[in-house]
């Protein structure tokens, strides 16, 4: 089956070109090509899940606002289905990496990820969750999460405004759009070998 | 320049006594000091909260291999948790410290970073999970004067500890406490800080003055203009200058503006904690019309980078004055409504009222001040204690309660709006004209010394000392950070109260965690 | 107005028309049990739905408006993603029990809405005790609560399960003292006879005073009951993550999160059923014309517009106020509804003995 152009419906597809990453993604899935009834569910589930991204409660700090922002009346994530934001990692599918990590504070995002039930996805959000940002330099400051977990969408700023991460937000919902469930090629980390 | 005391420190616990029986009862500021040749130590800000006179005093140990000094922990409770970051950041072990741990670092950590010869590469990252450690080691002075090391248990093992944070939603961000439980009640509480330490102190040390300031932003973003105004005050007064009356009426009313922020914000979090979460909402539609006005002049939301060393960033845009008018007029009558949505509600009230009280003294032992300090009954505005800017010209009352449990908390920071709004229509119409950047010399030196200034941030005294040796970069640069007291009052104020009276009483005091670890 | 009888038994009919007796209650039974599990379902996502949409409008924002017309298949949406996510199993919990609590909330659940009379002759667990029946399958649900805490090898849990259960078991009490009230007043305790009564009259009315406050108490205590805010202390987010259901993940976690909607919704459904009528149009004695017009208005649309306004009632509870502390959780029951519930107990029964009501 044909993988369609991912449509999101409140940004117009042209809105979204400068994607070079996901114009391959798409380009390269397919070339393989999937059977039909295996296609449908897959889309079934992918609507599913791309509209339904509950957000973990986590920040760190300062874009730990702006994501609460998000939240709130005047952005409203509701409307896209980000809505039930859940402290409990177990229930949650993306988690947004608002802040700064630390060294200290590394291991225990990892757990939360760890924690978290699949499918999850990561979403850096500001400078200093992509690459420690100004505090680079720092002894302390882990030097961007991608050093510890898979990120989907790079979201960047100081803190990035409430319109970025609504944007950014729906970039991931593209990706999900993506992903194949029965289809098989999923672009997932392989699991490390088992020693 | 400051008049620095330097007291020896064999003697440095009975003229600490002293002082404190003069009437010394506040400890501005405890800082960790890494003087190169002429050893490690700690500079002491004290003030006489009865008169507002200051005494600056700095003790010094020369032996860097095992840095010893003795305690202030029992004369001022504030100095325990700095005590315990200078102790980390240094290595000076505090003799008759009860509780000798690291405060930000990992307890694996190798050095001490705020040292001069510090080695970065022995502290890679790791990724093993920190073991909880139930035990405290501290060192006693024995009765011939020697010294020796114990170790002491802080939770015992039969004891149904549970673990709030730093991944929890009610912290604030990533602060965690260790709470030991009877039943739902709280019987200790144990703060871990450090989850967001970013060592800006230690960065602040190899960047240049105006590279400083893009960091304070961050420290308390929610009170990104004041941390920026102490910043640029103190490097302002070390050089000399004096910045014309226009740029003290704008950073005069973006603070005020800032601290409506803060407290609408407040609101809106310690809603959400205890449950209401419409009126989280409602704080969060009027914030977005500050943000508005922030972001037409300085081009930021959240962090705005707006003061500069002699001056501000941008000049205020030219619809600032009638904006800020209009939103003035917009928020009155809104106030009220927070009132009836929340502060009548009957279980609001019943959650509040008399929750982890915090008494006068304890309060200026703790150091404190802001909200939390005037809700206990101290007068620690440091707008009127020692007023800069605008504020020794403008009449504006000192909220003061003396309650000081958590409902007092809550309204003197409703209170505080007004008086914000008061202040800022005193000066809202009478901006001078002039330029916006007084001009600086390309390259800013500060002249040799040390310096501190301090600001009424949004919730509490935030205050910059800084050690110069002539050069483009600070030697020194320690920011009071307003959260650190707070959380260390936490146990004072949590223990005997039950869990869900920690949210409150967490959402009352208001710290804000990057400012507490910084 | 249409009695819903009339299709059940032409069913019946029909089936033994060409089977054994016996086989056909079974297939009618498998027929009934699909019916509720689906109207089930139907409500879950209305509620859901409806849950957004007006804690949105209290909050000034907008709620889902995205996925289908005014985010109308927005829960559908969660649903897909919901059954197909990982079910993460637990290292160190209590395998069995922990498995089994999910279930054990939601067969609870189910077994109280089926007691609910949705239309004239739409009863599917109608017997003479069958408020009592309700009250002992909706008690159950506390017991899923528990052992979901118990065995999730969670402190947060634990705290969330035994401040439920303190909690539940308590608020039973109230939500027993108000409905026996209305029992008093009807003398019967079957839900179609407790509805039957009500057409000349709902017991708000004819209750008057007793009614009045049975009916207040009822809605304190049954929100308390489904562990909706100000009484959500099991699950409370800012204090104990999600209280019982921290470690459940997919649909374990979904089957806890629908549970407490319906709950909801049967609790007033409930509330509709004793105090105002239930599917029995508004009837006012002695206006025959008006009675008649409301007559043509189906039962089912007057039942399930007298439950969603008490479920939106509710919502603006939970939705407008702080959340309590147990202690004061406890205190409210124990030192006011308690009490409160019995002195109106004992004013019921003096009204009915000297037959002061309408």
């Amino acid at each position: 089956m044909e993988i369609k152009k991912p449509v999101i419906k409140s940004i117009p597809y042209e809105d979204f070109k400068d994607n070079e990453y996901l114009e391959n993604m798409v380009k390269q899935l397919n070339e393989g090509g999937t059977k039909v009834l295996i296609g449908c569910l897959d889309d079934l589930i992918n609507w599913g899940r791309s509209n339904s991204l509950w957000p973990l409660t986590f920040a760190t700090s300062c874009c730990g606002i702006e994501f609460m922002a998000v939240g709130a009346a005047r952005y409203d994530f509701a409307r896209f289905g980000f809505e039930v934001a859940r402290a409990s990692p177990r229930q949650a599918d993306m988690i947004m990496v608002a802040g700064t990590i630390t060294h200290k504070m590394a291991p225990v995002l990892k757990r939360l990820y760890d924690q978290m039930a699949d499918p999850k996805y990561v979403i850096a959000v500001g400078g200093c969750a992509i690459s420690g940002g100004p505090f680079k330099k720092s002894y302390h400051v882990l030097n961007g999460v991608d050093k510890i977990l898979p990120v989907d969408v790079y979201i960047p700023g100081c803190p990035p405004r409430p319109e970025a991460l609504l944007y950014g937000m729906m970039q991931l919902q593209r990706k999900v759009k993506l992903e194949k469930f029965f289809g098989g090629v999923n672009r997932k980390e392989e699991e490390p070998q088992k020693e | 320049m400051d008049d620095i005391i330097k007291i020896e420190p064999n003697e440095l616990r009975t003229e600490m006594q002293k002082l404190r029986a003069e009437g010394y009862d506040f400890m501005r500021s405890l800082t960790g000091m890494d003087w190169g040749e002429e050893g490690l130590g700690v500079v002491y800000h004290l003030e006489k909260t009865a008169t507002g006179e200051n005494k600056v005093i700095k003790a010094v140990t020369a032996n860097r291999e095992k840095a010893e000094l003795p305690t202030v922990c029992d004369i001022w409770k504030g100095a325990e948790f700095n005590e315990r970051e200078v102790y980390d950041y240094f290595g000076i072990r505090f003799v008759g410290h009860p509780d000798m741990r690291r405060l930000f670092l990992r307890e694996d950590w190798i050095g001490h970073p705020l040292r001069k010869d510090y080695d970065e590469s022995l502290n890679p990252l790791r990724m093993t999970n920190e073991e909880p450690v139930d035990t405290t080691q501290y060192m006693e002075v024995q009765h011939d004067g020697s010294v020796i090391e114990k170790r002491e248990t802080i939770f015992d093992e039969d004891e149904y500890i549970i673990n709030i944070g730093p991944q929890h939603p009610a912290t604030h961000g990533v602060l965690r406490f260790r709470v030991s439980l009877e039943g739902e009640i709280i019987k200790k509480l144990d703060v871990h800080c450090g989850y967001i330490h970013r060592g800006i102190e230690k960065m602040c040390e190899s960047l240049t003055y105006p590279q400083t300031l893009a960091l304070t932003d961050r420290l308390d973003y929610l009170g990104a203009h004041q941390n920026r105004h102490a910043l640029c005050m103190c490097i302002e007064k070390a050089m000399g200058v004096e910045v014309s009356e226009r740029i003290q009426y704008i950073r005069t009313i973006m603070d005020e503006l800032q601290r409506i922020d803060s407290h609408l914000l407040f609101f809106s979090c310690l809603c959400m904690d205890l449950g209401a979460l419409t009126a989280f909402f409602y704080g969060f539609r009027d914030r977005e019309k500050i943000l508005d006005i922030f972001e037409a002049t300085t081009g930021g939301r959240l962090i705005q980078n707006y003061n500069t060393i002699g001056g501000v960033q941008a000049d205020i845009a030219p619809d600032f004055v009638q904006k800020v008018k209009d939103f003035i007029a917009y928020l009155r009558p809104t106030l009220k409504e927070y009132h009836e949505v929340f502060t009548g509600n009957i279980i609001a009230q019943e959650r509040m009222k008399g929750v982890g009280v915090l008494s006068r003294e304890d309060a200026i032992s703790f150091g404190a001040t802001g909200g939390t300090g005037r809700a206990s009954g101290w007068a620690c505005d440091t707008r009127k204690r020692h007023p800069y800017s605008m504020y020794g010209k403008v009449d504006f009352k000192e909220i003061v309660h003396t309650e000081g449990d958590s409902f007092a908390r809550y309204m003197v920071r409703m209170e505080e709006i007004m008086e914000s709004m008061n202040i800022i229509e005193q000066l809202i119409d009478n901006i001078p004209e002039g330029a916006f950047q007084q001009k600086m010399k390309p390259i800013i030196r500060v002249p040799e010394g040390s310096y501190y200034a301090a600001v009424e941030g949004s919730r509490g005294e935030f205050g910059v000392f800084l050690e110069s040796r002539g050069d483009k970069y600070p030697y020194r640069l320690k920011f009071r950070a307003t959260g650190l007291p707070l959380v260390s009052a936490m146990e004072t104020m949590c223990r005997g109260a039950k869990i869900a009276d920690l949210i409150a009483i967490g959402g009352t005091v208001d710290y804000v965690v990057p400012d507490i670890d910084r | 107005m249409f009695d819903f009888s009339i299709v059940t038994q032409w069913i019946h009919s029909m089936l033994t028309s060409f089977m054994p007796e016996g086989l056909a209650v079974f297939i009618e039974c498998v027929a009934i049990g699909v019916c509720i599990m689906l109207a089930y379902a139907v409500i879950a996502i209305i509620m859901i739905f409806m849950e957004r949409k007006v804690c949105a409008a209290f909050q000034c924002r907008l709620g889902p408006m995205r996925v289908g017309p005014w985010g109308t298949i927005q829960v559908f949406a969660d649903v897909f993603k919901m059954l197909i996510k990982e079910i993460i199993t637990i290292r160190h919990a209590d395998n069995f029990l922990y498995n089994l609590a999910p279930y054990i909330v939601i067969l609870a659940s189910i077994l109280s809405f089926s007691c609910l009379p949705f239309s004239k002759g739409m009863e599917v667990l109608d017997f003479n005790v069958g408020i009592f029946f309700l009250m002992a399958a909706s008690s159950i649900g506390v017991v899923g609560i528990l052992l979901a805490g118990w065995s999730s090898n969670n402190k947060y849990s634990l705290i969330g399960a035994m401040r439920s259960g303190a909690q539940m078991i308590s608020y039973e009490l109230s939500v027993g003292l108000s409905i026996l009230t209305i029992v008093v007043l009807t003398d019967t305790m079957q839900f179609s006879e407790i509805v039957e009564r009500q057409a000349d009259g709902w017991f708000l009315f004819k209750g008057h005073i007793p009614a009045m406050i049975a009916f207040i108490i009822y809605l304190i205590a049954g929100n308390a009951e489904v562990n909706r805010g100000p009484f959500d202390l099991p699950e409370a987010e800012s204090e104990l993550t999600a209280g019982y259901h921290t470690e459940y993940s997919g649909m374990h976690f979904g089957l806890f999160y629908v549970a407490e909607f319906v709950n909801l919704f049967i609790i007033a459904g409930v509330a509709a059923t004793i105090f105002l009528g239930g599917w029995m149009p508004l009837h006012i004695p002695g206006l025959d014309g008006f009675n008649t017009v409301m007559d043509y208005i189906p039962g089912f649309v007057w039942f399930f517009a007298k439950s969603f306004f008490i479920v939106w009632l509710l919502m603006w509870i939970k939705w407008t106020f702080p959340r309590l502390r147990i202690d004061q959780i406890l205190t409210l029951e124990w030192k006011y509804l308690v009490p409160i519930g019995l002195c109106n107990l004992l004013l019921m029964v003096i009204i009915v003995v000297f037959k002061l009501h309408f």
